[in-house]
């Protein structure tokens, strides 16, 4: 090579080259502080080995079925918290947002004999509603989210209350397509296989592509090898957990459309204008409002999505427990939804995250409320331990952000 | 005082015309009836002591503060710069004291912050090349674009800074104290390139404390002090001329201290 690469003409600078240099990269990038989604997947992995010591039935895979069912409905509200987070705000009524979205679709649907998707469609458009007026209020009125989600909190519940009336509760008929994709529909085992290939194949078919047009540009590129690996390596995992999966009942159809989200999400975090700008904004607010991006409209976005994806949550977790009642969204939900995407490694001070954080972290949550509730443990200790791995999980994070700073890593 | 210059034509069109501008902040008035005229191929330096108002100046123009009084025209129709972003679509483009990088993103993305090529399907490639081409221009020395601005040093985001002002192509671009931050061959590149920005007809406004800078570029010296107009200068002026006007005395510290040092010398009488 005559001259060399527009990005390596600084000797000062260590480059990673080929497989081996990977590697390297990574276990640098770890030590200096920048852990990604390490410290979840080791927490994972002892968690799943505590879980399968004291009980084997953890591991089976309609226990791991189930617990993907129950991922799905709190993962949907995890995602909508992870985009207030990156932008620095936080919303406290996801919890009752979720309750009165099935309480609406329940009433809609049983009670008024709406059709279920008009039904669907008014429940995440009151969601969308209620995203934008805790916009306004803090855009117009500079009414703190925290305050204004926490009477949102108590506000939306009373609303649920009021909807659901003396009865308390709407049953949702067992049978019908909702109640079925709640707790019954799976990917069918073939069709489940051909997915668990795309992601692979999306990856080499990108990271070849990008190459390329690196290399054209005279910027250095990813090796071929090293593209590959990182395909193989995903893919041979992914086709691994589907047929443990398909031994059981197989991957389901709600878990498949939660991972959609979070891939859409996560595309439009990172791939877009709109997502830099969300990033931009969690990460300092001034310069994004001098560098001319619409602060305004970025917290009107993120809101609304975290709002109406509450909704959403709620109306999968009707479906899941086939009823609409007072207590749904209440308890546990709400911190639980936010607590996933923060174990998952989304800063609660904003401008660092991802769509993946809430997958990680819902996994990391319900695995700890399933393995306990097999072993016959109360939701006291249930409740005990989640808090600890919460704290443990904010303190790794607060301790990698402080070696980031000292390694010169944001 | 040199206060205008019959025989020195202006250098092109007026790109910027201030008349009457002032800036509140409750009691205090940081800028009052600024008169202020910058012309296209033409670099104005803006300089007078902290609390001047310059810093405030600036942030008018760039939309982060609006004005309380005055009129603003840019390209010969009068404005009213809402907000950054209305400053930014017309063509000024500014580079902070405090640089407003954001320190979570990269290089690449703090350059095209708010003008990502292709919204919808970023498309990083193109935008790496263009970063370091505008990066290469000021010869920055820059290890990595895809580091978080986080990593570099206090020159380094100076010129991130600047090249992100850069990207737009402005009509008229202002830098607060760009070369306070940056070592010598840096600013050497930063004033080399003020050059090249005014001789592409474009318009400069710059701040800043360095004598030896703003006399090296400034066709124009325009002096404020405690928010008002105060003299504006050649740059062939006389320091003592420069200090008067920044202090509003000619009995002052940096004349005093001129006038010990050399004692053998009589402080030069006031105009």
């Amino acid at each position: 090579m005559n001259s060399p690469l527009l990005d390596r003409a600084d000797v000062r600078v260590k480059h990673a080259d080929g497989l081996a240099g990977s590697v390297r990269a990574f276990v640098d990038r770890v030590r200096s502080g920048d852990l990604g989604a390490l410290p979840v997947l080791v927490g994972l992995v002892l968690i799943w080995g505590v879980f399968t010591s004291l009980n084997p039935v953890f591991m089976s895979p309609d226990n791991l079925v189930n617990l993907l069912f129950d991922c799905s409905t709190v993962g949907v509200i995890s995602l909508g918290i992870v985009c207030v987070l990156m932008v620095g705000q936080i919303d406290l009524s996801v919890g009752s947002m979720s309750g009165f979205a099935s309480a609406m679709v329940g009433m809609l649907w049983v009670n008024q004999d709406w059709p279920l998707l008009p039904a669907i469609a008014a429940a995440l458009a009151v969601g969308a509603a209620v995203g934008a007026l805790y916009a306004v209020l803090l855009n117009r009125l500079g009414m703190p989210s925290f305050v204004a989600t926490l009477s949102g909190l108590l506000a939306i519940l009373g609303l649920q209350l009021y909807v659901l009336g003396t009865s308390g509760s709407i049953n949702l008929p067992y049978g019908s397509a909702m109640v079925t994709f709640g707790q019954q529909t799976v990917i069918a085992a073939g069709i489940a296989h051909l997915l668990a290939l795309a992601p692979g194949a999306a990856m080499l078919a990108i990271g070849l592509r990008t190459r390329a047009r690196r290399a054209a540009a005279r910027l250095s590129a990813a090796s071929v090898g090293g593209i590959a690996a990182r395909a193989v390596v995903v893919t041979v995992l992914l086709e691994a957990i589907v047929a443990y999966l398909n031994r059981g009942r197989g991957v389901p159809l709600m878990f498949g459309v939660f991972l959609a989200l979070a891939v859409a999400m996560d595309y439009a975090l990172t791939r877009t204008r709109w997502g830099r700008s969300m990033n931009a904004v969690g990460g300092n607010r001034e310069a994004a409002r001098r560098a001319g991006i619409a602060v305004d409209r970025i917290y009107l976005s993120a809101f609304m999505l975290c709002a109406t994806l509450a909704a959403l949550g709620g109306v999968l977790s009707a479906a899941r427990l086939a009823s609409a009642s007072q207590q749904a969204g209440t308890g546990d939900v709400n911190l639980n939804a936010i607590a996933a995407a923060v174990i998952g490694g989304t800063s609660l001070f904003g401008g660092r995250g991802s769509a993946y954080s809430a997958v990680l972290g819902v996994i990391v949550i319900q695995s700890i409320a399933s393995g306990l509730t097999l072993l016959n443990l109360s939701s006291s200790l249930r409740f005990m331990i989640t808090g600890a791995v919460l704290a443990i999980a904010v303190i790794v994070d607060s301790l990698a952000r402080q070696s980031r700073v000292s390694h010169g890593r944001a | 005082m040199a206060n205008d210059f019959p025989n020195r034509a202006a250098p092109g069109r007026p790109v910027l015309s201030l008349r009457g501008v002032s800036k509140n902040f409750g009691a205090v008035s940081a800028l009052t009836d600024i008169e202020l005229d910058v012309h296209a191929g033409e670099v104005v330096a803006l300089v007078g002591d902290n609390g001047a108002g310059k810093s405030t100046l600036v942030k008018l123009l760039a939309g982060v503060h609006q004005p309380t009084a005055g009129t603003i025209t840019f390209d010969g129709r009068p404005v009213t710069l809402a907000n950054p972003a209305a400053a930014l679509d017309l063509g000024i483009a500014t580079v902070f004291q405090d640089l407003a990088l954001c320190e979570n993103l990269d290089v690449v993305a703090n350059i095209f912050l708010g003008r990502e090529l292709s919204p919808l399907r970023l498309d990083e490639v193109a935008m790496e090349v263009r970063a370091w081409t505008l990066l290469n221009e000021l010869s920055a020395r820059i290890p990595s674009v895809r580091d978080v601005v986080a990593s570099l040093s206090g020159g380094q985001r100076q010129t991130v800074a600047i090249a992100r002002s850069l990207l737009l192509d402005p009509k008229l671009i202002m830098l607060d104290e760009p070369t306070a931050a940056l070592g010598v061959a840096q600013t050497a590149e930063v004033l080399n390139l003020i050059e090249r920005v005014r001789d592409r007809g474009h318009a400069v406004i710059m701040i800043s404390h360095n004598m030896e800078d703003v006399r090296a570029v400034a066709d124009r010296i325009v002096v404020l002090r405690l928010g008002r107009n105060n003299g504006v200068f050649l740059p062939d002026s006389s320091n003592q001329e420069l200090v008067a006007a920044i202090t509003g005395a000619t009995e002052n510290a940096v004349s005093r201290r001129a006038g010990r040092r050399q004692s053998d010398q009589a402080v030069q009488e006031a105009p």
